[in-house]
């Protein structure tokens, strides 16, 4: 177990320094630089001076495998450096958004799980008839659906039913507030984006409870189970759903890293300042440190979500564990 | 023994089944799996649409026509037109056009190429596997949004380029199921026999182990679809996908939809209605597909 541990540890290493050369060579192959555009970017004149002294300030002079070097020892030891377009730390600038974004991934999983597990269970007990029909045209809508879509018909409806039931049409605030400072303002501007991508979350999670529990109702001590005259509500729920999770468990470990900073166009229709915001900003402005710096957080979580889901596998799995 | 004599004579009435005609084969697969003949309808009813675009369509999809911004749906426009006057029941039946072109464009490179990557990987082994497995983890890893960004401030944006962010991502998704698949074959006697026989390596992963992944490949081509037209629809939205005047359903949100949604709420609505039903349609095509090719997940 120390061996398979350690091998797949030394593994994550070529995956992360793979990543670091792939975003640093793409950033830079992208015409223009955060010099340029800071300078000259409305269009003014800029004296090439001081474009020239800006580059200088920001070690984008120095030789490329200089700041190569520079970029993964950073990495290494946890130095992310300060965002070349604003000067200010880059773990300030994502101090300010990680909150949001965390807080919509969590009510978004949340969301999700309420809805799948429930109905990825009845659609696999109930196979093949037309409840399992519905549910699978439910879920792979969920997965159909864009959900920048979904959020752009969410804020519509909102709007036409306040304007219809109240006169005054309203809209989800603008303004981020802390859950701990207002939780009812809070609330009312996340449980929006949170249920947008939360459906389709979930219709994912739903999928792979059910093909999950339907695979486990065909294992022999699931039939032992009924043999001896167990209910068939404690033959679900004791006996199979419980062996069933763990691949859901694992797509919604997944799926969360992947809210983290994967809700770029969520963010866009609803207005929200959060990760997904930061990167796309981030690339615009040729802001070499930031994108270098969310890239491989982002890859690291990725690399890290997989391998904590393949111990609890082989931890949970012994047949895994020894081939 | 009921479930066991069922399945006997369902054995004896296929048998014969070279002398069915396509209808007969299309009923029986219509009545085992309803949903992914449903979707199938959807497919092809879109191919339609987008092969016959010109004839079909009343207007003209990139010609403004400011006489008539934004007019509500009525008898003359169905849907109604967006802010440049442009017919949006038009413009989705071009539209059909964009995401089949990027959907078939963006699976078939994707699935092909990742096709030969993984069954060369599963067939070498050894250190170039475990090489080529790690350089797949780097680009799964790697964030979609960033890829496509860069592509786009790379070479602009443009249906083209949109077609390349998206199909790099696809690429390691297939090698590492086909590869899967591969690794199993590889350990049957008869590719041992091919090479004793001297075949040329790419002769052996072409021709006698590419057939033998087909299934895995077909599904994931399938499932590539309609993701593509869902990446394509979202990067559009965004601004860096596919550009105006071309009619494509992710830019037709993006034009306005918004900001006139309140107002005219038709131009945010049919869009979406289209991206959805599209992939609605082949997700349901490719998970029927999903369960007739794959004996693990087929239904007893």
């Amino acid at each position: 177990m120390y061996k398979y541990i350690a091998k797949r540890i030394l593994l994550m290493i070529p995956t992360l320094i793979g990543a670091a050369v792939l975003v640093f060579f793409l950033l830079r192959i992208i015409p223009g630089d955060v010099c340029e555009l800071r300078l000259a970017g409305t269009g003014l004149y800029a004296d090439p001076a001081e474009i020239e002294l800006c580059r200088e300030n920001l070690g984008l002079n120095d030789h490329i495998m200089v700041q190569f070097a520079d970029f993964v020892i950073g990495f290494f030891i946890l130095d992310l450096g300060d965002s070349m377009w604003t000067g200010k730390p880059i773990t300030f600038e994502l101090g300010l958004r990680f909150q949001l974004s965390l807080q919509v991934a969590f009510m978004a999983t949340f969301v999700a799980v309420i809805i799948s597990i429930p109905l990825g269970v009845i659609s696999a007990v109930k196979q093949d008839t037309w409840i399992d029909y519905v549910v699978r045209c439910f879920s792979i809508f969920g997965i159909a659906i864009p959900s920048f879509w979904l959020g752009i018909m969410i804020i519509l409806g909102l709007l036409i039913i306040t304007q219809a039931w109240t006169g005054v049409p309203w809209m989800p605030p603008i303004e981020y507030v802390s859950p701990f400072e207002d939780l009812g303002a809070n609330l009312a501007q996340l449980i929006w984006p949170a249920v947008a991508t939360g459906y389709r979350y979930s219709a994912v999670a739903t999928r792979m409870t059910r093909s999950a529990l339907l695979e486990v109702l065909r294992e022999d001590y699931i039939r032992t189970a009924r043999a001896k005259g167990l209910l068939e509500k404690l033959v679900i729920n004791r006996h199979a759903l419980k062996n069933s999770l763990l691949p859901v468990v694992t797509i919604i470990g997944i799926e969360f890293a992947f809210l983290m900073g994967g809700l770029v166009v969520t963010e866009q229709v609803f207005n929200l300042n959060g990760l997904g915001k930061l990167f796309v900003e981030s690339v615009l402005n040729n802001d070499y440190n930031l994108t270098q710096a969310l890239v491989m957080i982002v890859v690291m979580v990725f690399v890290v979500t997989n391998f904590v889901v393949d111990l609890f596998y082989a931890w949970l799995d012994p047949r895994i564990r020894y081939s | 023994m009921a479930v066991v004599t069922e399945s006997i004579v369902e054995g004896k009435l296929e048998a014969p089944s070279e002398d069915k005609t396509w209808g007969e084969m299309a009923m029986k697969m219509t009545r085992k799996y309803p949903l992914g003949a449903f979707g199938a309808v959807i497919v092809v009813v879109m191919i339609f649409l987008a092969i016959f675009a010109n004839v079909i369509s009343p207007y003209d999809p990139e010609a403004n026509a400011f006489e008539f911004m934004l007019t509500a749906p009525d008898g003359q426009f169905w849907m109604g037109t967006d802010q440049f006057g442009r017919d949006i029941l038009t413009r989705i039946i071009y539209g059909s056009r964009t995401a089949l072109f990027v959907g078939f464009s963006c699976a078939i490179i994707g699935a092909s190429v990742g096709l030969v990557l993984g069954v060369g990987s599963a067939y070498f082994g050894g250190r170039f596997d475990l090489f080529f497995q790690r350089v797949m983890d780097v680009f799964m890893a790697f964030p979609l949004i960033i890829m496509a960004l860069a592509v786009v401030s790379i070479f602009g944006t443009g249906t083209q380029n949109v077609i390349i962010a998206i199909t790099i991502p696809f690429i390691p998704r297939c090698a590492r199921v086909v590869r899967s698949s591969a690794l199993a074959i590889r350990e049957i006697p008869y590719v041992d026999a091919a090479r004793a026989l001297g075949f040329t390596h790419s002769r052996i992963i072409l021709r006698h182990m590419v057939p033998n992944v087909m299934a895995p490949f077909l599904i994931m081509l399938t499932a590539f679809v309609g993701q593509a037209i869902l990446l394509e629809a979202s990067l559009s939205y965004l601004g860096l996908g596919v550009q105006e005047p071309t009619p494509a359903w992710g830019l037709m949100l993006q034009g306005g939809a918004e900001e006139y949604a309140e107002s005219a709420p038709w131009v945010a609505i049919w869009p979406g209605v289209a991206i959805s039903l599209a992939v609605f349609g082949f997700n349901l095509f490719g998970d029927a597909l999903r369960d007739a090719l794959d004996p693990k997940l087929r239904q007893q």
